[in-house]
């Protein structure tokens, strides 16, 4: 193994090795001594959603917790011993998994791993700890009280997902905080944090048996199988409501969903691509030239597509000042419409498929990126070999499928919208 | 900051040292190494061109970098750096608005720009065979720009709508506005980048073509290439396309107005009935990388780590874990800049511990700090955790590229960025005991308080 381990000789594919260790865990590893460094990320399935309904932030509290002592060590020692080594080292939590990231000198890779393995399998979750994350969790909570994009993601996600763990706030709220105990982090924390649970990905200086090795070492410890509730499918709801926040600002901030397609789903990548035509592509996609280039209507606007594990989105949003927010939604609203209606046009979907397959090797270009899209792939159950046809699949996508997916995509073009601000007209 | 979309970072401002959680971010990136086997020429035009090599993958990244930022905006004009940054999009003669960004993502690339105090740089990311065709556009675009005030008009909108955003919206931001402006009095980086509104409303098509005939030029520019490509190709690819342009008789100069001697500390307070959580920031005047003394900013870089990067620092330690008397506290550095510079101390209280205290708390933790000599296992393990950072810099070769682009719009040299760890590792503990004496003093300072309505009275009585 070379310094070129993720150069073009080779397929993206066959660039990787899967490591199975003796203890059962698997890992994809891409090998590689351009730089002297490791980078492992890992995820556990079931986050924020699983915890109990009015427990809400727990999670968040748990991965923020980690690295604040563990084993021999209370919080300030584990900090010290992390920055003796330089090692970069963190957890962190969203509504379906609980991830970690680990980074170091390859000449340290012995004790790095040796501490995450103490984050993972003994954090101490002291008393002192706990206030302390719980307090930062909370000044972070006031920070956002009154911020025009935490005030729209909120309002959106209360009337899309009523009576649903994804209505609920991942880093809780203030009330839920105070009721957090360290009972409710360790039964968390027996549940989630398991073997059967976990996907992991490594990059760089290290080879496929001492990995083996230092994973099971790492996470052997273990249990066997996680215990998550099943969380049920929900799509958007209140499809053709809008929720407005006020706010004593003179900015409309507009956030706007409908549902969209799961990654498995046969039309996912007609789907991608309808989405870079409408609002995906940065400078090119129809809301950008249509509402800020020719009108100046904003600054920032843009479609994406968001894959929960229970729910697939269209979301985007824009921010207008108030005398001009109902404009910017009528513009906005049109351009789902006459994509829904029409189709993008041949040189359209030319465009977009040229830009996504081309620009995907620039989602591989440092190792810690690499290993997150490796991590992503296993947490959607694809095999290595996703990686080779993706492309092909994009390219796959002809103008009928384009067409016939704006439909599907787009529908009748209702959208839930939430506004904070003053807006004017709406 | 939450970001909400992944094009967020359209065309921005660079206003990353605007946020405490960003300064902490900006502090990791700028501590990175310099790459084995870079290299820096200059054309005969004046261009000068860095190449850092990086095999990994078939990439690489072209960033074009002007010494020229919002501090050197006309008086009366603020804002028209990072305007004409916007409207360096709207095309040339040869290639009509749309055309390049249509032909970057055509090309499976993804582009940018963003204005800072002392630069403004446009960069891509694209597969490696494209690159000789954007240094054509990009060159075409260095002195072809056509402007009407067609496309003018709605952009100068655009830009109102970011300020809105960014500023307009957000009660901390607007703190941090004051406190620049309490802070530099005299030089203009006390003047936000994206401008003041008031005067970003009179911008027009001739303020921005002025600027840009004054300032983008070749020997006012540095070419920055990173990735799978060799030095030769990439001079030569440069030579057909920069080399082009003509010399002008000489470079733009920057005067400055330099700031005098701080002798008065400064209490700014913003209360706004939008803020819930009260936030503390104490800013000093400081020595840049490019004004200091040999060794100097080096040992503020170590100064600001030691002090207040992350759980492990002297603040963390004394105000969040042992005094409780915040949630969080660290320090920032902002040690690129053509002129003097910041260095950030700041907190955020716990929930019943008042602004005031808190401050108090931190002077007091800072006099402790300068009276005593820090122990030499500190010492090493915050200039470990930079050196490593110049390690952990190799993996990308966008922070690498942007290293490079900062230091040299900045006035420094490769060799600057080269020896950049070896001058970390000879700060010593009698150094950083000397520069908090004689840098964080509270008269070279402007402390900011952001507080819920009605509580601003009892921050003057302080």
């Amino acid at each position: 193994m070379t310094a070129h381990a993720i150069a073009p000789a080779r397929t993206r594919a066959e660039t990787i090795q899967r490591v199975v260790t003796p203890g059962g865990i698997e890992a994809w590893l891409v090998e590689s001594y351009a730089v002297p460094l490791i980078a492992l990320e890992f995820a556990m399935r079931g986050g924020a959603a699983q915890e109990p309904a009015d427990k809400a932030g727990l999670a968040t509290l748990l991965a923020g917790l980690l690295d604040e002592g563990a084993g021999p060590y209370d919080a300030r020692a584990f900090h010290r011993a992390i920055e003796d080594l330089a090692i970069r080292l963190g957890f962190g939590c969203d509504r379906d998994t609980i991830s970690g990231h680990m980074q170091t000198l390859a000449r340290n890779r012995d004790e790095a791993f040796e501490l995450l393995r103490l984050a993972v399998c003994e954090p101490r979750l002291e008393t002192q700890a706990i206030d302390r994350v719980r307090g930062q969790i909370a000044a972070g909570l006031k920070r956002d009280a009154n911020d025009p994009d935490a005030l729209v993601a909120k309002a959106f996600r209360e009337a899309a997902f009523p009576n649903h763990p994804y209505g609920r706030p991942v880093r809780g709220d203030l009330e839920s905080l105070e009721r957090l105990a360290r009972d409710d982090l360790e039964a968390l924390r027996g549940r989630l944090l398991a073997r059967d649970n976990l996907v992991i990905a490594v990059v760089g200086a290290i080879d496929a048996a001492t990995l083996a090795a230092k994973l099971d070492a790492t996470f052997g410890a273990l249990p066997r199988a996680g215990r998550l509730d099943s969380v049920a499918e929900i799509d958007i709801h209140a499809l053709g409501q809008r929720r407005i926040v006020d706010l004593d600002v003179p900015q409309s901030t507009i956030r706007f969903g409908r549902p969209g397609l799961q990654r498995k789903d046969p039309d996912y990548f007609g789907a991608v691509v309808i989405n870079h035509i409408l609002g995906g592509g940065v400078f090119t996609a129809r809301l950008f030239n249509e509402v800020r280039e020719k009108r100046g209507l904003a600054y920032s606007v843009y479609s994406h597509l968001n894959e929960y594990d229970r729910c697939a989105m269209l979301v985007g949003g824009a921010a207008t000042k108030n005398e001009r927010a109902r404009e910017s939604l009528e513009v906005i609203q049109r351009q789902f419409a006459e994509l829904a209606a029409e189709g993008p046009t041949a040189d359209e979907l030319d465009k977009a498929k040229k830009y996504l397959t081309g620009s995907y090797a620039l989602r591989f270009d440092t190792s810690t990126k690499i290993a997150g899209q490796l991590v992503n792939l296993q947490l959607d159950d694809f095999e290595p070999s996703y990686l080779d046809e993706r492309n092909g699949r994009i390219d796959a996508v002809t103008l009928d499928d384009a067409r016939r997916v704006a439909k599907r995509l787009l529908g009748n073009g209702e959208l839930l919208v939430s506004v904070a601000g003053r807006p004017q007209g709406l | 900051m939450p970001m909400t979309q992944p094009g967020a970072e359209a065309i921005a401002a660079d206003h990353a040292a605007n946020t405490a959680a960003a300064k902490a971010a900006a502090g990791a990136a700028k501590a990175e190494n310099a790459a084995a086997g870079v290299i820096h020429s200059r054309l005969a035009n004046g261009l000068e061109i860095v190449v850092i090599p990086d095999r990994r993958a078939p990439v690489v990244t072209h960033m074009i970098w002007y010494r020229n930022g919002s501090a050197d905006d006309p008086v009366g004009k603020s804002g028209i750096a990072h305007f004409l940054e916007h409207l360096m999009f709207k095309g040339t003669h040869a290639h009509p608005q749309g055309e390049f960004s249509n032909l970057v993502s055509e090309l499976g690339g993804q582009e940018n720009a963003f204005t800072s105090y002392d630069y403004t740089a446009y960069f891509q990311r694209i597969g490696k065979e494209h690159l000789g065709t954007l240094m054509e556009f990009e060159a075409d675009r260095m002195i072809n720009l056509v402007l009407s005030d067609e496309v003018v008009g709605p952009e100068r909108e655009v830009v109102l709508e970011e300020r809105r955003m960014r500023t307009e919206n957000d009660p901390s931001a607007q703190l941090d506005e004051a406190v620049q402006a309490a802070l530099f009095p005299h030089h203009p980086y006390g003047t936000p980048i994206i401008g003041w509104g008031h005067e970003i409303e009179t911008l027009g098509r001739e303020d921005a073509l002025h600027y840009y005939r004054r300032f983008y030029t070749p020997e006012n520019a540095v070419l920055i290439v990173a990735g799978d490509i060799d030095f030769e190709t990439a001079r030569d690819l440069a030579e057909k396309s920069y080399g082009r342009i003509p010399a002008r008789d000489d470079a733009p100069s920057r005067r400055r107005p330099r700031e005098p001697e701080p002798r008065a500390h400064r209490l700014v307070t913003l209360a706004d009935e939008k803020v819930e959580q009260p936030t503390q920031e104490r800013v000093f005047l400081v020595p840049s990388y490019t004004t200091a003394a040999p060794g100097e900013a080096e040992t503020l870089e170590v100064l600001a780590h030691v002090l207040g990067g992350g759980p492990s620092s002297v603040l963390y330690d004394q105000l969040v874990v042992e005094q409780k008397v915040a949630v969080n506290a660290g320090a920032y550095y902002m040690g690129s800049a053509l002129d003097d510079t910041r260095f950030w101390v700041y907190a955020t209280p716990a929930p019943g511990v008042s602004l005031e205290r808190l401050d108090d708390a931190i002077g007091a933790a800072l006099d402790k700090f300068a009276a005593s000599e820090i122990a030499e296992a500190d010492l090493k393990r915050a200039k470990n955790r930079l050196v490593a950072e110049a390690v952990y810099a190799q993996d990308s070769q966008v922070s690498l590229a942007r290293w490079y682009g900062e230091s040299l719009a900045t006035g420094l040299s490769v060799e600057d960025v080269a020896a950049w760890p070896e001058r970390i590792d000879a700060v010593t503990a009698a150094d950083l005991t000397a520069a908090a004496r004689k840098w964080l003093q509270k008269r070279r300072a402007v402390t900011g308080f952001l507080q819920p309505e009605g509580e601003d009275q009892a921050g003057l009585a302080a």
